[in-house]
C-alpha cells in the first residue's frame, strides 16, 4: 500500500498599502486598506479568494470527507490568515474548524507570521512557532505534531530543531540535488535526530496540479485523472507527497479549468483503490524511514533555483531584512503590543518576495502576486514603514535605545 | 515694448527649472511695462499669468496620464516632438505677422527653430536665451546631433545670446564657436520674498526626529537623471556614512534613474539612510530645504541650478559641483568636482561634525541670497532688448 499525503498551505499576508515617507511619524497602520487601491486591499483580496477558493474548496473537501471515510489530508494555516478571517470572513474560519473536527484533517505547525525568522533570530522564530501552536490549539483544539518552515525553507538544522521540539515530521522540498539518486516517495530521517521523519515533496506530481494543470502549452494538457493515476509510483514506494498552496484550488487554477472535478475524481479513485490510501503527514511519519537524508544548504519550494533567492536574492531584500531584524531587541523590550505585532507582520515573507527582481521584466508569477507597480515601490514602502517603526521607538521608548 | 517670448513650459506644468525662470522673468518684465506674448506648445490653465498674453500652439494637454511630462527633452528628436515643434513654429510665425514684436526672445533649442523662422518672416531681432545645451543634457556624452544642429544654427542666427552663467557662456563660446562679445551673462535668481513665510519641515517628521538625535540631514533635489550626477553622490554618501553613521539623505524628485538609485543605495548598504520622496511640490518641496542641514547640487553639468539658491534661502548649507553655475552666485559654499566622491564625503563629514562650520555657511549663504529679486534682473534684459534695437 502506498499513501497519498496531501498537504495544502493556506496563507494571506497583511500587504503594506502605499506608504510614503510623508506618512512616517504620522500614520502607523502600514497595512491600512484606506490607502490601497481597490484591488490591492487586504480585505477585498481575502474576500475575493474566499469566494473563489476557500469557500468552494472547503465545501468540496467536506463533501469528500463525508463520502470517503479513508480520505484525509493535512493543512497549514498561517496566523495572519486566521486573523484576517476573524476580521473579515468568520464563515471561512468556521469551515476550516469543521474540517478539522472530522479528526481526519491534520494541522501542521509553522511560524505564525509566515516569516523567515529562523534565518535571523532563533529566539524570535521560536516565539512565532509558539504563537502559532497556541492559536491553533485555541481555535481547533489540536496540538500540531508536524512542522513546516515558511516556504518550505529547510536545511539540517531545522530538522534538528523540530526533533528537539518534539515534532514527529518535518516538511521539505524533494529537490533532486539533495536527493541524488534517491526518490522523494519514501520516508526519511534528518541527520543527528532521534524521532523525527523528513517528508519530501514530490514536486513533479505536485506541480502537475499546482502549476501546470491549466497550462495549454504543456504537452500533457489536458490532465485527466486517468493520466495522472498512471504517473503515480507503482513499486515498493511508501508515499506520494503532494504538497501545494491551498489556493491552487479556485484561485491559481480557476474553477473553469476543471480543477475541482479533477480533485473529486482523484480522491474517489484513491479511496477506492487497492494500491493506494490517504495518510496525514504524522500518520505517514510512522512508516519506517528508508535512509538518512542530509540537506546541508537551504532548499525551498520556490522557483527553479529552489533557494531563498526569491526572498533574499537581491541587495534590497537583504537590506530590508537586516533593518527589520536589527530592531528585534528594542521592539521586544518596549513591551508595546502594537509595536511588536506590527514588527512581526512586517516579517511576513511576502514583503520581501514583492521586492524580488528576478524575472521582473517578464511579468511572471512574482508580478502576479504583487500588489505594487514594481519591486522598487515595494522596497520603498517597506523601508518607510521601518522608518516609522524607528520613529515610534525613539518617541515612545527612548529609554530602550 | 512688445516681446514675443518663445517658451516651452510654465508652472505648474513645468518639468524643470526653465519654466520657473521664464515665469519669473516674464512677471518682472511685465512689471516694467513690457508687453509679452508668451507662446506655449500646449493648452492648460496657468494661474497668475494675467500680466501677459499666452498663445497656445496646439490643443495638446501638458501631462500624460502617468504624471510625467510630454515635453521631456529626452523624447527629443523623435517624430512626435518634431510635429509639436512644427505646429509651434507655424503658429508663432502667424502670430508674429499679425502682432509684430520688437524683439523675439527664444528659450533653448526647443523654440530656436521657431525663433529663426519668426526672424526670417518679420525681420525682427532674435535673442537666444540658453538655459541648457545638448552637451549639458547628455551628461558628458555626445548627445543628439539633430539638436546640436538646431542649437548651432540658432546661436549663429541670434542677434544676442543670453547665458545664465559664466560656465554656460564658456561652453557656448567654445563648443559652438560663438564670439564672446555676442554673449551676455545674466545669472538666474530667485525672489527671496517668495520664501518669506517660514516652513517648519514637519513633512519629514522621521528626518526631523533623527536630527534631534544629532543626525545630519543631507538633501538633493533634482530630476533623477544622469546629468545630475546622483550616482557619484550616492557613493560619496556611502563613504561618508561608513565613516560617520549619523546621516540621513533625502533624494527629492523623480526620473528614469530612480530604480537604479534605489538598488544602488541597497548595494552600498545605506538604503535605510536614503529617503526617496518622489516628485514633490508646495510644502513637501519647501520642507526638504527646511529640514536639511546640507543641500548638495551634485550635477555633472548644471548651467545654473536655481535649487541651490532656494536651498540657501531656506537656511541650508550648500555644497555645489564646480560644474554648476549656481556656484558663481553662492560663494559661501563648498565646491567640488562632480566625480570627486572622496572630496564630497570629506565635506559631508566635516559639515556633520562641526556645527560651527555648518552654521557659518548657512548664515553667509543666506546673506548672499537675501533680498534677491527678479526685478533686479529685468533691467538687464531690457538693456539687451535695447542693444538689439528695440526702443522702449
Amino acid at each position: 500500500m502506498k499513501s497519498v499525503v496531501l498537504y495544502l498551505h493556506v496563507h494571506q499576508p497583511y500587504r503594506i498599502s502605499p506608504y510614503s515617507i510623508f506618512k512616517a511619524g504620522y500614520e502607523h497602520d502600514y497595512f491600512s486598506d484606506e490607502r490601497a487601491s481597490d484591488s490591492a486591499r487586504n480585505e477585498v483580496i481575502l474576500k475575493k479568494v474566499a469566494h473563489k477558493s476557500y469557500i468552494p474548496t472547503n465545501h468540496m473537501l467536506m463533501e469528500l470527507l463525508e463520502k470517503h471515510p479513508d480520505f484525509r489530508l493535512s493543512l497549514s494555516i498561517t496566523g495572519t490568515f486566521i486573523e484576517q478571517c476573524e476580521a473579515w470572513a468568520p464563515e471561512v474560519l468556521k469551515s476550516f474548524q469543521d474540517l478539522v473536527a472530522t479528526g481526519r484533517v491534520e494541522i501542521v505547525a509553522e511560524t505564525y507570521h509566515h516569516s523567515l525568522a529562523f534565518f535571523y533570530s532563533r529566539e524570535e522564530f521560536e516565539k512565532q512557532v509558539k504563537l502559532h501552536v497556541d492559536k491553533i490549539k485555541e481555535l481547533f483544539d489540536v496540538t500540531p505534531t508536524a512542522f513546516r518552515n515558511t516556504e518550505l525553507a529547510y536545511y539540517d538544522d531545522i530538522g534538528v530543531w523540530a526533533d528537539k521540539a518534539g515534532y514527529k515530521a518535518v516538511l521539505a522540498e524533494g529537490w533532486d540535488p539533495v536527493l541524488g539518486w534517491r526518490s522523494p516517495n519514501y520516508v526519511y530521517q534528518p541527520p543527528h535526530t532521534k524521532n523525527i521523519r523528513l517528508m519530501l515533496k514530490n514536486y513533479r506530481l505536485s506541480d502537475d496540479i499546482a502549476f501546470r494543470f491549466s497550462n495549454h502549452e504543456w504537452h500533457e494538457w489536458p490532465l485527466t485523472v486517468d493520466k495522472y493515476m498512471s504517473w503515480l509510483p507503482v513499486d515498493e514506494e511508501q508515499v506520494v507527497n503532494l504538497f501545494m498552496d491551498y489556493e491552487t484550488f479556485g484561485e491559481h487554477q480557476w474553477d473553469s479549468t476543471g480543477i475541482f472535478d479533477f480533485m473529486r475524481t482523484f480522491v474517489e479513485r484513491i479511496s477506492t483503490s487497492k494500491w493506494y490510501d490517504f495518510k496525514t503527514i504524522t500518520e505517514a511519519a510512522a512508516l519506517e524511514p528508508r535512509d538518512v537524508v542530509s540537506v546541508p544548504y537551504t532548499v525551498t519550494w520556490a522557483d527553479t533555483e529552489r533557494d531563498l533567492s526569491a526572498w533574499l536574492g537581491n541587495a534590497m531584500q537583504q537590506e530590508a531584512m537586516r533593518c527589520l531584524y536589527e530592531l528585534e531587541d528594542v521592539v521586544i523590550a518596549s513591551q508595546d503590543k502594537q509595536l511588536i505585532d506590527d514588527w512581526r507582520k512586517l516579517q511576513t515573507s511576502d514583503h520581501s518576495y514583492y521586492m524580488c527582481t528576478k524575472y521582473f521584466r517578464d511579468g511572471d508569477v512574482h508580478a502576479y502576486f504583487s500588489p505594487y507597480n514594481s519591486p522598487y515601490d515595494a522596497f520603498l514602502y517597506f523601508m518607510n514603514a521601518i522608518r516609522d517603526m524607528r520613529w515610534r521607538i525613539l518617541e515612545h521608548h527612548k529609554e530602550v535605545i | 515694448m512688445r516681446i514675443l517670448m518663445l517658451g516651452w513650459e510654465l508652472p505648474p506644468h513645468n518639468a524643470g527649472g526653465m519654466g520657473v525662470v521664464c515665469y519669473q522673468m516674464a512677471r518682472a518684465l511685465a512689471g516694467r511695462g513690457v508687453s509679452i506674448d508668451f507662446v506655449l506648445p500646449y493648452t492648460a490653465h496657468h494661474p497668475n499669468t494675467e500680466f501677459m498674453n499666452i498663445v497656445s500652439t496646439t490643443p495638446r494637454s501638458p501631462q500624460r496620464g502617468d504624471g510625467t511630462w510630454v515635453y521631456d527633452s529626452f523624447a527629443a528628436g523623435g517624430p512626435r516632438m518634431k510635429r509639436i515643434q512644427d505646429d509651434y513654429l507655424s503658429v508663432a510665425v502667424a502670430h508674429a505677422k499679425k502682432f509684430p514684436p520688437d524683439v523675439i526672445h527664444a528659450h533653448d533649442w526647443l523654440t530656436l527653430r521657431a525663433g529663426m523662422a519668426v526672424k526670417n518672416a518679420t525681420n525682427r531681432p532674435l535673442i537666444a536665451h540658453i538655459h541648457a545645451t545638448e552637451f549639458d543634457r547628455a551628461g558628458g556624452k555626445e548627445g543628439n546631433p539633430i539638436i546640436h544642429d538646431i542649437e548651432q544654427a540658432g546661436l549663429l542666427m541670434a542677434d544676442r545670446i543670453i547665458a545664465i552663467s559664466k560656465l554656460q557662456h564658456d561652453l557656448i563660446a567654445e563648443r559652438y564657436n560663438i564670439p564672446s562679445d555676442k554673449i551676455e551673462i545674466v545669472h538666474n535668481t530667485i525672489d527671496y520674498n517668495d520664501f518669506a513665510e517660514p516652513v517648519n519641515g514637519d513633512t519629514y517628521r522621521y528626518a526631523r526626529r533623527l536630527q534631534d538625535e544629532g543626525y545630519c540631514v543631507v538633501s538633493v533635489m533634482n530630476r533623477l537623471t544622469v546629468q545630475k550626477g546622483l550616482s557619484y553622490f550616492m557613493r560619496a554618501a556611502a563613504k561618508a556614512s561608513h565613516r560617520l553613521g549619523r546621516f540621513v539623505f533625502i533624494i527629492g524628485g523623480d526620473g528614469e534613474q530612480r530604480d537604479e538609485l534605489i538598488e544602488m543605495s541597497a548595494d552600498l548598504g545605506i538604503a535605510d539612510k536614503v529617503i526617496f520622496t518622489g516628485f514633490v511640490r508646495g510644502k513637501q518641496w519647501r520642507d526638504i530645504f527646511a529640514v536639511s542641514d546640507v543641500f548638495v547640487m551634485s550635477s555633472i553639468s548644471e548651467p545654473f541650478g536655481i535649487t541651490a539658491l532656494e536651498a540657501a534661502a531656506h537656511g541650508a548649507a550648500v555644497v555645489i559641483t564646480k560644474q554648476s553655475g549656481a556656484g558663481e552666485v553662492i560663494l559661501n559654499g563648498f565646491k567640488y568636482d562632480y566625480w570627486d566622491e572622496e572630496r564630497l564625503a570629506d565635506i559631508l563629514i566635516n559639515l556633520a561634525s562641526s556645527s560651527a562650520l555648518t552654521g557659518h555657511l548657512k548664515a553667509n549663504a543666506e546673506e548672499e541670497i537675501r533680498g534677491k529679486s527678479w526685478q533686479d534682473v529685468a533691467s538687464r534684459f531690457i538693456d539687451q532688448y535695447a542693444k538689439v534695437g528695440a526702443s522702449s
